[in-house]
């Protein structure tokens, strides 16, 4: 486990590093002109020539400095002026006579200046409709590839006739493949709105939502080629569409399923191996979740650090809370399943009051560190969320270090021969007392880390466990009691049925029916997916 | 509610007469009704002696609780269920009842609708669903509120002693079940009325359910409901059906293998159980004046289950004493020191699972026991008197 636990650790480590060291090199790239050349630029704007004003345009957009889209974006709005003494001001209103001005270079405010000490560079109509294509395409000229791809990402739908000739230039000479697939698709999408052939052609495929668009607008052409193709392609294009959403709601399945798994994988070890009912069990959840918090709290400005930190410190939280319970309540209920499920119960209530009372009854808020969120795109209908995707990882590696511990160490050896006959065990010379305050430990601390988990998904707030308990019983029993295969599966499935259901039933009747479906499953199977053979399954 | 007809002929339903606990029971319980009757009529309201109708319809409240309580300990004491369901067979009989009400509002509600409840106006519904109609019958609302709990019941209870699921698994289902509903009701689309569920009612068979006297007439209903309600379940218990329930609890596969047919008892019992839960609903909602989804919430369930066992099991009048124990802490707690309740009511669970697990009732014959050996103090004695008790 322990092993595990911190292989988890390195991997999550590692990915976090390989994130900000691309975040530091963006931020290197993008500052690279400085100001005195910035200044140059803007110097050669100050001329009588249109000619050369428009010279200096074209210098100011291949210059890839940061601030350039502005200062185009000032220039088109009249609001690039310079100051008696040379300065070039950016005006932030120019309303009433004095004039609110920034510094153009360093963007710093320098208060008020009368209108009577500014001047304006004037542009006429010409150079006006070259601003115009040119803020359009500005960030193309960049040579910083993140920025292109954005501002290529912006044109799709945007284009019109004037700034065709300047892409088809731009598409020539970009080296990127995705900025490239990007503008021919963005042409693309004017041609085929235009209602050329071209255009229609390349867009055969593409998924993305303005395609969907320019295509059903060629449909409606006057040209019957044109349009027999435009449908053809359309109805190509929803037919990928439909595989897709069968993958994302997949996704979104086994995202929600994992968290079942998560949820209810402790319980499968306290109830299926100990047959101890833990109704307490969704308030160790409750406390994982709590200590992301505090750590969140004790490491501000890092919630990557204080995330991983927690995975550890909810786990042993949680575990030590389920140590007390243990001691202090389920040792003496032995043989009373019944009756340890009332008392974990009231435990339930006061932990949740607990918190309420010593915390806060409002809702807590967990950073998401910036390496888990976003979200990975695979193609224009479908992006899976990375928060998602670590708690799935996250619970198939939980699951697997249980396994490990169930099948290959003393513990867990000590805890199946203990579920199966505890008279014998113990005269085996094991120690069945130790072996029970063990289990209960790892399973209340397995529900620490699926309080952890949890945090990144969902507020954090003393109802949290309540909201799981019963989901997490309907898994357990679904799955088998006293198997953790069956848990995995069933919590999966549940998960994945859930989903799909949802679309057509919405969320609440999605949930009836998964319930009546256990139901009737159980009246069916009453030991579950997996039931237990043997001599286990007697007791 | 059928039973007071036959109940002089029957043998078997006259016997818990003859027991003592059900005299006692049954004396106190007539004898609180009169003196609660007394003070609230008799004494003049200036008087501290006065009983109030706001109290008298708490004392109601509590009264419909305590014959939910006699339904869980029927199946959890008797049976050997623990249904953490029952809220599910309260609030479906509950809601029979919230029918009933809604529809003799006529045209008196906001919207002044003939014949539509004021949430199907607001919902745009321009018709009945079909689950409404003779709603407005009372002998037919008031058979429902004993038959739809009972049939769910049966359907539910068929299937699953059917296929033999008991123990954890049974009670984890039952949860299931009661959870399950609880969402269906919290639907507008169910045409429960969702989320608000069925209030503003205004009489009952022509008494206005905001007099005293009618609120009066409620309390003494409820008291003689959960009268009747413990004869029956006690002349159950004390049938030769009871000890096969009470054979079936201990050893549920040894009974089975002795010749009976065990689901068949427990179905019998489970229905019962359930058609007394839809009653105590059905009383409660006219006292309270709403009915809502959260009666189904599974909370509620196994709080019920905690005024069973705080009372004390298996014993029935330890499931009264239970309800009405816990629920007026409740009152004073909540309007005391709101925050202290849960701690108090998860000390109780605790508290009682651990060092009360006979409940109160158990400490009365730990009591009686108790004093009949002080009573022969003299160590000459003790091995006689050791032979009595055993």
């Amino acid at each position: 486990m322990r092993r595990f636990l911190s292989f988890a650790l390195l991997c999550f480590l590692l990915l976090g590093t390989t994130f900000t060291a691309q975040a530091q090199s963006t931020d290197a790239a993008s500052s690279s002109t400085n100001d005195a050349t910035a200044l140059e630029l803007l110097e050669a704007l100050d001329v009588e020539s249109y000619a050369d004003k428009g010279d200096a345009i074209t210098a100011i957009l291949q210059s890839d400095d940061e601030r350039a889209r502005d200062w185009l974006q000032a220039l088109l709005d009249g609001r690039l002026q310079r100051t008696e003494d040379g300065r070039f001001v950016l005006v932030l209103e120019n309303r009433g006579r004095d004039w609110p001005v920034a510094d153009v270079l360093t963007g710093e405010a320098l208060g008020e200046m009368s209108r009577r000490d500014l001047e304006r560079i004037g542009i006429n109509n010409n150079l006006r409709n070259q601003l115009r294509s040119a803020i359009a395409v500005v960030d193309l000229y960049s040579p910083n590839v993140e920025r292109r791809r954005t501002s290529a990402e912006r044109l799709l739908g945007e284009v019109d006739g004037d700034l065709v000739p300047t892409l088809d230039d731009l598409i020539e000479q970009e080296e990127d493949e995705q900025v490239r697939y990007r503008l021919t698709q963005a042409v693309a999408i004017y041609r085929a709105e235009v209602g050329e052939m071209a255009g229609v052609e390349a867009l055969d495929g593409s998924l993305h939502p303005r395609s969907r668009v320019a295509l059903s607008r060629a449909a409606n052409s006057d040209d019957p080629v044109v349009a027999n193709a435009a449908a053809a392609s359309l109805a190509g294009i929803e037919q990928q569409l439909k595989i897709n959403r069968g993958l994302e709601t997949l996704y979104f399945g086994l995202s929600l399923g994992s968290v079942l798994v998560l949820a209810a994988i402790g319980l499968a070890i306290t109830f299926g191996v100990m047959g101890v009912i833990n109704m307490a069990h969704g308030e160790l959840m409750m406390l994982g979740a709590y200590t992301t918090w505090a750590m969140q709290q004790l490491l501000p400005g890092q919630p990557g650090l204080a995330l991983i930190l927690s995975i550890p410190a909810g786990f042993m939280v949680a575990a030590l809370a389920g140590v007390a319970i243990e001691r202090g309540v389920i040792q003496f209920l032995k043989g009373r399943p019944l009756e340890t499920l009332l008392a974990t119960f009231g435990i339930s209530l006061i932990l949740q009051q607990l918190v309420r009372t010593v915390i806060s009854p409002l809702n807590r808020t967990v950073i998401t560190p910036e390496w888990m969120s976003g979200s990975l795109v695979v193609n224009d209908a479908l992006s899976l969320t990375l928060n998602r995707m670590y708690v799935l990882g996250f619970a198939l590696v939980v699951f697997a270090g249980l396994m490990l511990i169930m099948r290959r160490t003393r513990l867990g050896l000590e805890v199946r021969a203990v579920t199966q006959n505890r008279a014998m065990a113990r005269s085996m010379g094991i120690r069945a007392t130790r072996v029970d305050i063990m289990t209960f430990a790892l399973g209340s601390g397995v529900a620490g880390l699926a309080g952890v988990a949890l945090s990144q998904l969902t507020n954090v707030g003393p109802n949290l466990g309540q909201n799981y308990i019963i989901d997490s019983f309907m898994v357990v029993v679904f799955g088998g009691v006293g198997n953790l295969w069956g848990t995995l599966v069933a919590g999966l499935s549940l998960g994945v049925i859930n989903q799909v259901l949802e679309p057509w039933a919405g969320a609440v009747l999605a949930k009836i029916i998964v319930l009546v479906f256990i139901i009737l499953f159980i009246q069916k199977r009453p030991r579950g997916l997996f039931p237990q053979k043997g001599r286990a399954a007697e007791g | 509610m059928s039973l007071t007809t036959e109940s002089s002929t029957n043998f078997w339903l006259t016997r818990p007469f003859s027991e003592r606990s059900t005299q006692i029971f049954l004396g106190v319980l007539l004898a609180a009704l009169a003196l609660v009757t007394l003070l609230h009529v008799a004494v003049p309201p200036d008087n501290p002696l006065h009983v109030g109708a706001y109290t008298v319809n708490l004392f109601g409240k509590y009264l419909s609780y305590a014959l939910l309580a006699v339904a869980v300990d029927l199946v959890w004491g008797y049976l050997g269920i623990l249904s953490l369901g029952h809220g599910a067979f309260f609030a479906i009989g509950g809601y029979a009842m919230g029918m009933y009400l809604m529809r003799q509002i006529g045209d008196r509600g906001t919207y002044g609708h003939p014949v539509l409840p004021d949430f199907m106006v607001f919902l745009n519904w321009d018709s009945l669903p079909w689950f409404w109609h003779g709603f407005d019958m009372a002998w037919l609302a008031f058979a429902m509120v004993l038959l739809a709990p009972g049939l769910l019941a049966l359907v539910f209870g068929f299937l699953a002693f059917r296929s033999r699921v008991t123990g954890v698994y049974l009670s984890i289902i039952t949860q299931a079940l009661t959870f399950a509903l609880m969402l269906a009701f919290f639907r507008n689309e169910m045409g429960f009325g969702g989320n608000n569920g069925l209030t503003d009612f205004r009489e009952i068979v022509g008494f206005d359910l905001r007099s005293d006297a009618t609120r009066l007439g409620l309390f003494l209903a409820t008291g003689v409901a959960l009268a009747l309600g413990y004869i029956l379940c006690r002349a159950i218990v004390t049938s030769k059906l009871g000890r096969v329930s009470v054979a079936t609890r201990d050893a549920e596969a040894r009974t089975r293998f002795l010749g009976y047919r065990v689901e068949r008892f427990q179905l019998f019992v489970f229905v019962v159980s359930a058609m007394l839960a839809g009653l105590a609903g059905a009383l409660y909602v006219p006292q309270v004046g709403i009915i809502n989804p959260s009666e189904f919430s599974p909370i509620f369930s196994i709080e019920i289950v905690l005024w069973v066992a705080l009372g004390g099991r298996a014993t029935l009048y330890g499931a009264v004493i239970g309800a009405i124990l816990v629920n007026y802490a409740k009152t004073i707690f909540t309007g005391v020191m709101p925050d202290a309740w849960l701690f108090a009511l998860g000390a109780m669970f605790v508290l009682v699972t651990v060092f009360l697990p006979k409940g109160v009732a158990g400490l009365f014959g730990y009591l009686k026991r108790r004093k009949r050996e002080e009573q022969t103090t003299d160590p000459d004695h003790q091995h006689t008197s050791k032979e009595a008790s055993a």
